[in-house]
């Protein structure tokens, strides 16, 4: 029986983590992130879960004490912002590269300088090419369910990776909404016993992590990976599959929303999709045919299954909440890959909106699909990368 | 069962890091290595920084350890060990698990008194159930003799090199064994391969105490110190008799001198042999040497006077 709660989308996770009650987790402050590891200790310190946690001096000893703990076989878990995952970077690459499904909320943060501890997604954008799966979440109960989703696609025998969970700094992770649980039983159900895969605690069988690996198979090692997040896109449509059966809530690779006779659709990730549902309503009812992608999986990016969902649509406007100065936006660049096989695609902009906590405002979404409608009927691009809600 | 101190006991024991690995001949770390997990009468799980040790010892699908091993990074073995520690006790715990296992981290002077001092700090802090190992060679030798925070004052290395003008590096040591101690940890120690049953009795020692402990080696390389290929036993002895590698312990506080030389010999009979330090044998660096044999003298007495104190 689901139970219908008001709590913070950091709430959520905590509970979410509760529930799957993992064998270590590595805990260490950073805004926003901090209250859901506080909430976790508090679990601890309470006896509600059977977790160890460690409580590091740093988020780089976090994810190395978290990586030892996952190679020595058990259910391991982290969460953590901005600065911290940007410290984290390093060991990111090894926990995938050693293929050990640690699972992580990340309330993603602005990258300093100059310092902001507000909501964009530069930190898990600047981590998007460390070997990780990740979920991006709306709201929190997206957060929720995504992050007991993680452990079933994390921990898949065929997968074996660690899986980030993104969800927005303060907006989400801070503020109280209205969601559902599962009950204890059902998670526990749901994500079952954690199956081990080589542990170094296998006394009698000694394994050595880590190894050198110079030129002679490095290239394939890596291949292997890649080959590995290939598989991940089935994982994840089965265990949402799975997940639906036992909440009723339905998840893909990402979400369309009123995109099948689109002309013009925005792609935005995160909190700023909920906004952005309003708006292409508003346009629908002036009997403009806007639409909306919102990507769920990242990495790895679902291109095929994109094109198709977006293929027809005249104008497509990609939002990104970080940047690659100098380059388009990081979603851009993705959305970007997946059109171009198409004979006929889209004529694609990028917007870039809402860094640093910057508000997206809906008049910000406006604005962009009359851009778009502007563009479907024959006019110009202006400018295809644009800063939004600047101050003037 | 516990293996006696005995050549003879121990020569029937299983060496834990099998021979095969790439370490350079005459290289004094496997050497301490090899001591350590001889000493060890449990089963032990390792980490290990990035260093010369890491990348000689388990190549591809190759390793020397028949021990459960991991390495991951440079500057966090004992955050690594802390976490392969933490997940024993919660399994343990939570009943999935049972046995007495001890965990040990190895890493070089850069992983440890350097890059990887706030990963060690804050392991030996949280009071895991661990040993670290630290290896002193005294340099980023791995990369290539760069300095570190464990290179004597004077010595020559690739970032310090004595010129015309510096004459090799200008600072003295960490004293990394007394900074452990600070930790107020159980027990820090200093050990040389050269007095090795001195050496295994703190390893011994170090596995039945519960929480965290520090073992500092010294581990002559005989690359980076110019010296001999056979030489590593005999310059870490000359190490420990000329009072510039004492060995002590920490225990709860307590410092003891574990073995005090018959006579102590001057820092000269150390350096002698060692191309890192041949500059400072030149007229213009007499002064340099006087300071150097004065900074030995001046911590030796410090020492014996914190061991006299209990």
């Amino acid at each position: 029986m689901a139970k219908v709660v008001a709590v913070t989308g950091n709430e959520a996770c905590a509970n979410a983590l509760r529930q799957v009650n993992p064998d270590v987790c590595g805990v260490y402050p950073i805004t926003p992130q901090t209250d859901m590891m506080q909430k976790y200790a508090s679990y601890v310190s309470n006896g509600k879960v059977d977790t160890e946690i460690i409580l590091v001096e740093s988020e780089h000893s976090s994810m190395s004490a978290c990586i030892g703990a996952a190679a020595a076989g058990g259910r391991v878990v982290t969460a953590t912002s901005s600065q911290g995952l940007a410290l984290m970077w390093e060991m990111l690459h090894i926990a995938s590269g050693d293929r050990l499904p640690i699972i992580m909320p990340v309330v993603n943060r602005a990258l300093s300088a100059p310092l902001n501890i507000h909501g964009d997604h530069s930190d898990a954008m600047g981590a998007r090419d460390t070997g990780w799966v990740q979920l991006w979440s709306e709201n929190a109960q997206d957060a929720y369910d995504n992050t007991i989703q993680a452990f079933r696609i994390g921990e898949h025998m065929d997968i074996r990776l660690p899986v980030m969970v993104c969800l927005d700094g303060f907006i989400i992770s801070h503020s109280i909404e209205r969601m559902e649980y599962l009950e204890d039983e059902e998670v526990k159900g749901f994500v079952g016993e954690y199956k081990n895969f080589l542990p170094l605690l296998d006394l009698d069988k000694p394994k050595s992590y880590g190894p050198l690996i110079l030129p002679d198979l490095f290239h394939e090692y890596k291949k292997a990976q890649h080959e590995v997040m290939l598989k991940v896109k089935d994982v994840v449509l089965k265990v949402a599959a799975d997940f639906e059966k036992l909440s009723g809530r339905k998840y893909g690779l990402f979400e369309s929303y009123r995109l099948d006779d689109a002309d013009i659709a925005l792609v935005i990730l995160n909190s700023a999709a909920g906004t952005t549902t309003d708006i292409v309503d508003g346009f629908r009812a002036r009997g403009i045919k806007a639409g909306l992608l919102k990507p769920r999986l990242f990495r790895p990016f679902p291109y095929d299954e994109v094109a198709e969902a977006l293929g027809k649509v005249k104008a497509v406007c990609v939002m990104d909440r970080s940047d690659s100065f100098g380059g388009y936006g990081p979603v851009f660049m993705e959305i970007s890959s997946a059109l171009y096989p198409l004979q006929e695609r889209p004529v694609l902009i990028n917007r870039i909106y809402g860094l640093g906590g910057r508000d997206y405002l809906p008049e910000h979404g406006e604005a962009v699909l009359n851009e778009l409608d502007e563009i479907a009927k024959g006019g110009k691009v202006e400018k295809y990368k644009e800063y939004i809600g600047v101050r003037e | 069962m516990a293996t006696g101190l005995t050549l003879k006991e121990l020569s029937k024991k299983e060496e834990l890091l099998t021979h095969g690995h790439r370490m350079c001949a005459g290289c004094g770390a496997p050497i301490a290595v090899k001591m350590v997990l001889l000493a060890t009468d449990y089963p032990v799980i390792a980490a290990n920084a990035t260093g010369c040790l890491e990348v000689s010892t388990c190549i591809s699908e190759y390793t020397a350890w028949k021990i459960p091993w991991i390495h991951t990074a440079f500057e966090n073995a004992a955050a690594t060990i802390s976490g392969v520690e933490t997940m024993f006790r919660s399994l343990k715990k939570q009943g999935k698990i049972d046995g007495n296992v001890k965990f040990m981290a190895f890493g070089g002077d850069g992983g440890t008194y350097d890059i990887g001092l706030q990963s060690l700090s804050g392991a030996m802090e949280r009071g895991h159930d661990m040993l670290y190992v630290c290896y002193d060679n005294g340099a980023y030798m791995n990369t290539g003799i760069q300095r570190s925070s464990a290179t004597p004052m004077g010595a020559d290395t690739t970032t310090c090199p004595a010129g015309s003008i510096i004459p090799g590096k200008p600072q003295k040591r960490k004293n990394l064994t007394k900074i452990m101690a600070a930790h107020n940890i159980p027990f820090s120690a200093q050990a040389s391969p050269s007095h090795w049953t001195d050496l295994m009795k703190k390893v011994k020692k170090a596995h039945e105490i519960k929480g965290p402990k520090f073992l500092n080696i010294i581990a002559p390389c005989n690359r980076g110190w110019r010296s001999k290929t056979n030489d590593a036993i005999m310059l870490s002895r000359l190490a420990v008799n000329t009072c510039y590698w004492p060995l002590y312990e920490i225990e709860d506080g307590v410092t003891k001198i574990t073995y005090t030389p018959k006579e102590k010999k001057p820092l000269v009979d150390f350096m002698k042999p060692q191309g890192r330090f041949k500059h400072l044998f030149a007229p213009e660096n007499a002064e340099l040497m006087k300071i150097l044999q004065e900074q030995v003298d001046s911590d030796w007495e410090k020492l014996k006077r914190e061991s006299e104190c209990g």
